[in-house]
């Protein structure tokens, strides 16, 4: 369970980040991404899979979020 | 020579792997890469931030290093202890050059070295009560500090002392901000692990104090300087164009730096972020908690100033876009009669970098801007994020290497023939005595400023007074010089 940053990029992008692991990658898909319901899967710009427990209504960004690491099927 | 091609700089990559035992050679194989325009990501092709192998020689430092040398140390009107052996503190002391004004020993403290010495006795029963001794006697004898750091060094972490305890009772009597900084040098594989200790530190003692305290007068154009550390007065050139372009600095991390300007910090519009490396941890901190956006800038060269200036701009109304400008067309006669003048001195020549966390990739344009070429790049401690942001810098197919041991390093150079080596005060002289021009460019050779336009005039002078030195002329004995040895050109 990784303590994740989330902060938009100057083009908008959300970008992901993991201090421990030196982790930054944008988010190229969001499962739900409206201001009612925000979370679910997730998938980063290098192809690797994490999960936020889907929240109501959408966080205030940049914030600090717990995510699960998704294994790749 | 010309620029190498992919195929030669692998192959020179595979050549000084080669003395090394298999299992080494496997490892050190991941930090060494030839840059590759096509890659977005780093970790694609370098591999960074991993423990240092025994045997070989790096040229890291350790996480004390990083918090009580990089980030805490510039604060000058706080007494930083050294809480160990004294060694640590005394060897490091005043040797990094962060300018400050103020009286040193009475209400500025950046070049003294404070500290608690322990002895066999402290490690056997514990140095809590003389650390507690130690605090007392600086109120006594330096009764204008601002507050007090504590920068752990190793035996602390081992012997399992209580320091925060202690500052919170000492911080109860005195009523002054003390900081107990986990900065043990064991932690972590490098200063970095020290840098971020050192920014937690501060987010957990120091930059809350003010919050809803509303007295200071803010203003729409307020900035914060951070991660300028004002080595040889950096922070200084750079701060002059930040104002004249009209904004207003509230605070410099940590250069020159003070207390109450980080305590400040918070009520900032815009965090500017010099030395990513070390800083942005806090930056990132301050725009989850604060809403503050952070922006990376870059001001070596006028290239990159101009860059830098105008993407600042962006961020405020039209007056600091015409400032921005202004600044930029105002300085532009000068920087056009640096570049005029040593260019045509410089031009073509290769340098090869070996430095810290930020230099390696931000001096390139400077280099750029007097015509010369970066053929070799490397951190001692950075991490992917890094590389990612130096391979778009970097020209394809030039040399990356991460963590270099002074091997490798050493075989680089034999090999690639630069005309200008920029690294740290241990590489100095062995490459001077082979013969290759050297630049100290932790601590800017004792020269310095580098930053800003100012500081870029003084960057072309250092580094033509370095190459065209008459002295790599005279590296042979005349007898076994060859006798039709070209004739001495006259100099521009």
């Amino acid at each position: 369970m990784p303590s994740v940053m989330l902060r938009k990029r100057e083009d908008g992008k959300l970008l992901f980040y993991v201090a421990k692991k030196d982790l930054e990658e944008t988010i190229e898909s969001l499962e739900f991404d409206s201001p009612e319901k925000w979370g679910g899967e997730v998938v980063l710009g290098d192809g690797s899979k994490y999960y936020f427990e889907p929240m109501e209504p959408a966080p205030k960004i940049p914030t600090t979020l717990q995510a699960k690491r998704l294994s790749e099927e | 020579m010309a620029a190498m091609t992919r195929e030669e700089t692998e192959a020179l990559i595979q050549e000084v792997l080669e003395v090394y035992p298999e299992k080494a050679k496997k490892d050190r194989a991941k930090h060494l890469a030839v840059n590759d325009h096509s890659l977005e990501k780093a970790n694609k092709c370098i591999t960074s931030n991993r423990k240092s192998l025994p045997g070989v020689m790096t040229i890291r430092g350790c996480a004390y290093a990083g918090s009580k040398g990089v980030v805490w140390g510039p604060i000058k009107d706080m007494i930083h202890i050294s809480h160990g052996p004294v060694g640590c503190g005394q060897y490091s002391r005043a040797g990094r050059r962060n300018y400050y004004v103020g009286t040193t020993g009475v209400n500025t403290f950046g070049t003294m070295n404070f500290t608690s010495d322990f002895t066999e006795k402290d490690i056997v029963f514990g140095g809590d009560k003389k650390l507690a001794k130690c605090i007392d006697e600086i109120e006594t004898l330096f009764p204008l500090n601002k507050g007090i750091s504590i920068q752990s060094e190793c035996p602390i972490g081992l012997i399992g002392d209580d320091i925060e305890a202690v500052s919170k009772v000492k911080n109860k009597e005195y009523g002054k901000t003390i900081v107990p900084v986990r900065c043990e040098g064991f932690r972590g594989v490098s200063q970095s692990l020290g840098h971020h200790i050192a920014n937690d530190a501060i987010r957990d003692w120091v930059l809350e104090k003010r919050d809803g305290d509303d007295s200071f007068p803010t203003t729409p154009y307020d900035v914060a300087v951070i991660g300028d550390y004002n080595i040889g007065g950096d922070a200084w050139a750079s701060r002059t164009l930040l104002e004249e372009m009209g904004l207003r600095v509230v605070a410099q991390w940590s250069g020159d730096g003070t207390i109450a300007e980080i305590e400040k910090t918070p009520k900032v519009k815009l965090n500017l972020i010099h030395c990513y490396r070390s800083m942005n941890y806090i930056a990132r901190h301050m725009e989850e908690k604060y809403s503050i956006p952070w922006i990376e800038y870059n001001f070596f060269g006028p290239t990159k100033i101009a860059e830098s200036l105008r993407r600042i701009a962006e961020h405020f109304d039209d007056t600091i876009k015409e400032g921005a400008e202004r600044v930029i067309a105002r300085y532009k006669a000068e920087y056009d009669a640096v570049i005029a003048k040593y260019r045509p001195r410089l031009e073509g020549k290769k340098v090869m970098l070996y430095i810290g966390g930020l230099r390696p990739r931000h001096v390139i344009g400077a280099y750029e801007d007097l015509g010369m070429e970066v053929v070799g790049t490397g951190y001692e401690f950075a991490h992917n994020d890094d590389y990612d942001r130096t391979i778009k810098e970097m020209g394809n197919a030039t040399l990356l290497y991460d963590d270099v041991t002074g091997y490798e390093f050493e075989e680089f150079v034999k090999k690639v023939q630069p005309d200008l080596v920029g690294s740290g005060i241990k590489e100095k002289y062995i490459f001077q005595k082979m013969g290759v021009p050297f630049r100290q460019m932790h601590s800017w050779d004792y020269s310095g400023p580098y930053h800003g336009y100012d500081g870029f005039a003084i960057f072309a002078r250092d580094m033509d007074m370095t190459i065209n030195n008459p002295c790599w002329k005279s590296f042979k004995a005349p007898w076994k010089t060859e006798a039709a040895s070209e004739p001495v050109k006259a100099v521009a």
